[in-house]
């Protein structure tokens, strides 16, 4: 990007990252065997991860439009940028899901087991690029189809 | 001796490392998603780092979409990173010590240069192939644990709501067919 950032956008998404990763681990998200033993009903302890999460975030992102309109380091507004609903979410949602109750992993966490020491995630981080680069390939020759019906490609 | 009753039995079935790590690693998650959003207004996500990374190192349009903010992705995935290094070096090392801390008993410890580090007992195959389901349906289904799950139930989004039931549920059967096939861990 050729337009100037503030200097502590940087600084701060790294400090976010930090305590986001740091949480991971304190959790043991970051490990394969607990989200497998909670997605076997072993251990319900990770649902205060998720909705623990999902709790403090909702109520920044309820209170913050009201104290301020745009964020400091940005000038972007607080505002909901909700995804639009259709058949993709519950698609890549399943498969999602099978990836997620075959490996006990998921990318954020996955990123988290890498510093914890855990090697072997590489595997994991491996088939998720694989998997994303085999999508993305597939959907922009789509899209190219889809814009040019004519064309002779 | 005079037995727990019955709630504190249930308690200690249903959560049998107790409750504290879990809470208190989902208020950090939480801080860390918020301490982005207040600075910057943007709702992170950790699996966009998957296709904005590959912007990189491929011309296909659908990671060209993600040049503007591949450079700020890998910052935030680089901190994740650090901070679980962070938390290896720290309370996992046991330098830090806290009853809201339960180190349970999966996987293996191992030490290099006085830090405690940690691996997992899980096969490569099943990291691998779950990898690519991970990267594929995190891409198509427009999110993941962190997009869906912390910021898009955070902000109550339906598509986020129904992204989460799907994956989460979707998950458990898998995770419990894959068990009963015998398979551990």
């Amino acid at each position: 990007m050729s337009e100037a950032r503030h200097p502590l956008f940087m600084p701060l998404i790294l400090v976010g990252g930090l305590i986001f990763g740091f949480g991971l681990g304190f959790s043991q998200m970051a490990r394969p065997e607990v989200v497998l033993n909670f997605l076997q009903f072993e251990d319900f302890g990770l649902l205060f991860v998720m909705f623990g999460a999902a709790i403090v975030s909702g109520i920044a992102f309820a209170v913050l439009p009201r104290i301020r309109d745009s964020a400091p380091l940005t000038g972007d507004r607080y505002e909901r940028r909700l995804k639009p609903f259709d058949r993709n979410v519950l698609i890549g949602g399943a498969i999602f899901g099978v990836g997620w109750g075959l490996s006990g992993i998921c990318p954020g966490a996955a990123y988290a087991s890498l510093g914890v020491g855990n090697v072997s995630i590489l595997w994991a981080l491996a088939g998720m690029f694989a998997g994303a680069y085999l999508q993305g390939v597939w959907r922009s020759k789509r899209a190219a189809a889809d814009t040019a019906p004519a064309g002779a490609d | 001796m005079i037995p727990d009753p019955v709630p504190l039995q249930l308690t200690a079935e249903l959560f049998p490392n107790g409750i504290s790590r879990y809470a208190v690693g989902g208020l950090l998650v939480g801080l860390g998603a918020v301490v982005i959003y207040v600075g910057t207004g943007i709702a992170a996500g950790a699996s966009t780092f998957l296709e904005s990374t590959l912007s990189y190192v491929s011309g296909q349009s659908r990671f060209q979409q993600y040049v503007s903010s591949r450079d700020w992705r890998v910052v935030f995935t680089l901190g994740i990173v650090l901070g679980g290094l962070a938390f290896a070096a720290t309370v996992q090392s046991g330098v830090i010590t806290t009853s809201l801390y339960e180190p349970g008993t999966t996987g293996e410890l191992y030490e290099v240069g006085g830090v405690t580090l940690w691996s997992t007992d899980v096969q490569a195959w099943r990291l691998l192939l779950g990898g690519v389901f991970v990267g594929i349906g995190t891409r198509i289904g427009k999110g993941c644990t962190s997009g869906h799950g912390v910021c898009g139930v955070g902000s109550a989004s339906k598509t986020s709501l129904v992204g989460v039931a799907t994956f989460l549920t979707v998950a458990i059967v898998t995770a419990q067919i894959v068990a009963a096939l015998g398979v551990s861990p």
